[in-house]
């Protein structure tokens, strides 16, 4: 199978399905996988030998506190619930080769609906029903808030990197706007909305602590990943990525596959905030920014829009910064550090696939 | 209202604005010759972290700005050579690379300050500023933006210095091939990679120089997240301007306007919140750009690693 390693701005590759493995395949996939994170894991042990900590205690922690403690995979896997979300809505941006770069403005403001929204639908209608409405509240609200970007892209071809950079701005800003000004809960001293109490979130799944939203981010990703590969509305969009002239002259209708494509980026964004209020944080303080957009983009590029590749980085994303903030605490280590091993495992990760393709050309050759 | 209008309120506000352009100015110089060579440099915001951590470190340590100025520039040079090596030399993806940096300086920066100076948070003194004579004395104006620190000065000429790098030296030509048609460039004999790597670390030079820059001048001291997408402001201003350093100048000080309104506002006690005007120049420019958005006229080859005989 051949691996395109220099993937341009453009390049979201048709071939999508082609990569069904056999299994040496997929033990070499591993390898390539595990090898480049133990490199990456003791060059980041070197920073903190430097700045005189015991990389062992910080791995043990972060490995016992993210991975193998029952209440640390559990939060684990409460975090994957919003990363799965935005790592599916760019999938099908960066297939369709958008640059939807507006994430966490998106995110932010499909948050502060859902935020704003749940508490006041659960006093009028079942918890159910309550929960979907904020739900779809929140996509709508992102899905409108990508129209500039999408229509401006569309029909004036307007760069998107400039415009949903400039909208994740404003969207930051227009997010503490509304917690502030709009959303405000009066019942406290601290600028935040109304929590929303804990027996009327998504509930948890059985017995644990983890949220059902991870179901439903796997759910989303999967359908993602095969509307993507499996369906026609899959391929018009891939063509559309690979090579929108042609696309035109296919007969495809570009503008509105664009706006479609912003609309279910965004939608999913939106999603990804909502999920992580209504099922994890119960309100949105003020000046809340988790800014978990921008290591997802990394993750979604190394996982070659695949689905369930992206399934596996943001887990690993999710191992790395829940088990970073309990060692953090512990090794009086601050919680930047986790920044700095995410992205030299980015680094090492991208290398190891350039030097994948590199050996597996020069055998062919 | 009175306040808001009276000489010294309006001198001040258009100093603060010069202050806040700066920075923004030398990100948008760096990132539009990148831009210009090929390459979407979205390490920027990550060199200008390492510009100005290296840069307040410089300073702090040798007592000279200018020493510290030449810290930030290595500072960002040294990300920029990462950058140069992996997306330029062996072609990896420039965004997953760029961001990767991003986060990496952010995260390194933040350690490193907290294990040297967060339980002091040192602070350089004021710079001494260069006032220009008699144009000094003019009533607002002369305040405002001729008592800066030289670098200024330096920044603003080198503006055209940019413009007439791309339009009349033999550099600023294989930089625009570079950018558009990296393929006719090898045909002519002259190497992409090398012409890309020159720009990747000339914008890392300004960027890193911008940082320091931030922190020196602008803040006095450094703190983690100090660019606070300052890098990002510079990637949009880059692709406004498409290609023309004066725009870059434009677009720098209209930021810088809003930046330095938001400070002004707080310290005239007029209780707008801060976000509201921080929305400002994003809303301006997303206006200008429903009203007269054209498309776009990137350079061809914008983020494609050159592979010589590619398809």
């Amino acid at each position: 199978m051949s691996i395109d390693t220099a993937p341009s701005a453009g390049a979201t590759a048709l071939d999508a399905t082609s990569n069904v493995g056999t299994r040496r395949d997929m033990l070499r996939r591993l390898m390539m996988t595990v090898g480049p994170i133990l490199v990456a894991l003791v060059l980041a042990g070197c920073i903190l030998l430097v700045v005189g900590v015991d990389p062992l205690a910080y791995y043990g922690y972060v490995l016992e506190k993210g991975l193998l403690s029952p209440l640390g995979i559990q939060q684990t896997l409460t975090r994957m619930a919003p990363l799965l979300f935005l790592a599916a809505g760019l999938i099908v941006a960066f297939r369709a080769g958008m640059w939807n770069l507006g994430g966490d403005g998106q995110f932010l403001l499909g948050a502060v609906t859902a935020a704003a929204s749940a508490p006041f639908f659960v006093e009028i209608m079942p918890a159910w029903l309550a929960l979907f409405c904020a739900f779809l509240a929140a996509t709508l609200v992102a899905m409108i808030w990508s129209l500039v970007p999408a229509l401006l892209r569309a029909y004036q071809g307007v760069n998107e990197i400039i415009t949903t950079l400039m909208m994740t701005f404003l969207g930051t800003s227009l997010a503490n706007v509304l917690v502030k000004l709009v959303f405000r809960d009066p019942g406290t001293t601290v600028p935040q909305t109304r929590t929303l109490p804990v027996e009327d979130r998504l509930p948890r799944l059985f017995d644990t602590t983890i949220t059902s939203g991870l179901v439903l981010g796997l759910a989303a990703i999967i359908i993602v990943h095969l509307v993507m590969t499996r369906t026609a509305f899959g391929l018009k969009l891939r063509v559309v990525g690979a090579n929108p002239r042609a696309a035109v002259h296919a007969g495809l209708g570009v503008p509105g596959l664009t706006i479609a494509v912003f609309a279910i980026s965004a939608g999913l964004a939106g999603l990804a905030g909502a999920v992580d209020i209504i099922g994890v944080q119960g309100n949105v303080r003020a000046d809340w920014n988790p800014a978990y957009g921008l290591a997802v983009i990394p993750a979604v590029f190394l996982a070659r829009m695949n689905g369930f590749a992206a399934i596996g980085f943001v887990f690993l994303l999710s191992v790395l910064s829940i088990g970073g903030e309990s060692a953090a605490r512990r090794l009086g280590v601050p919680n930047h550090f986790t920044l700095v091993l995410v992205s030299i495992v980015l680094i090492v990760l991208a290398l190891a696939e350039y030097v994948d393709h590199r050996y597996n050309q020069s055998r062919k050759a | 209202m009175t306040g808001l209008l009276s000489e010294v309120f309006l001198s001040a506000l258009l100093f603060g604005a010069v202050t806040a352009a700066i920075p923004l100015l030398l990100a948008g110089l760096g990132e539009q010759m990148s831009e210009k060579a090929g390459v979407l440099n979205i390490g920027i915001e990550g060199m200008m972290l390492a510009g100005a951590y290296l840069g307040f470190v410089g300073a702090f340590y040798s007592g000279s700005l200018w020493l510290g100025f030449l810290t930030g520039v290595a500072g960002g040079m040294a990300v920029a050579l990462v950058m140069a090596l992996l997306c330029v030399r062996i072609g990896l993806n420039q965004i997953v690379i760029g961001i990767a940096l991003t986060l990496g300086l952010e995260g390194l920066t933040a350690l490193l300050h907290h294990f040297q100076f967060s339980r002091s948070y040192p602070r350089l003194p004021a710079p001494n500023p260069t006032v220009i004579p008699t144009l000094a004395d003019i009533p607002v104006i002369g305040p405002a933006f001729f008592k800066h620190h030289l670098i200024v000065y330096l920044a603003v000429a080198l503006v055209f210095a940019m413009r007439y790098l791309y339009r009349r030296t033999q550099l600023g030509l294989n930089l625009q091939a570079a950018g558009d048609k990296p393929a006719a460039l090898d045909v002519a004999g002259i190497d992409v990679v090398k012409t890309r790597t020159i720009a990747v670390l000339s914008t890392g030079a300004l960027a890193g120089l911008g940082g320091a820059y931030l922190a020196n001048v602008g803040a006095g001291l450094f703190i983690p997240f100090i660019t606070n997408g300052a890098g990002f402001l510079g990637i949009v201003l880059a692709m406004l301007a498409r290609g023309r350093p004066v725009w870059v100048l434009f677009g720098a000080l209209l930021f810088g306007v809003c930046l330095s309104l938001t400070t002004a506002m707080q310290v005239a006690g007029i209780n707008i919140p801060t976000d509201v005007i921080q929305m400002l120049p994003f809303l301006a420019v997303m206006i200008m750009l429903v009203l007269f958005g054209r498309r776009a006229s990137l350079p061809a080859a914008l983020g494609i690693p050159y592979e010589r005989g590619a398809r």
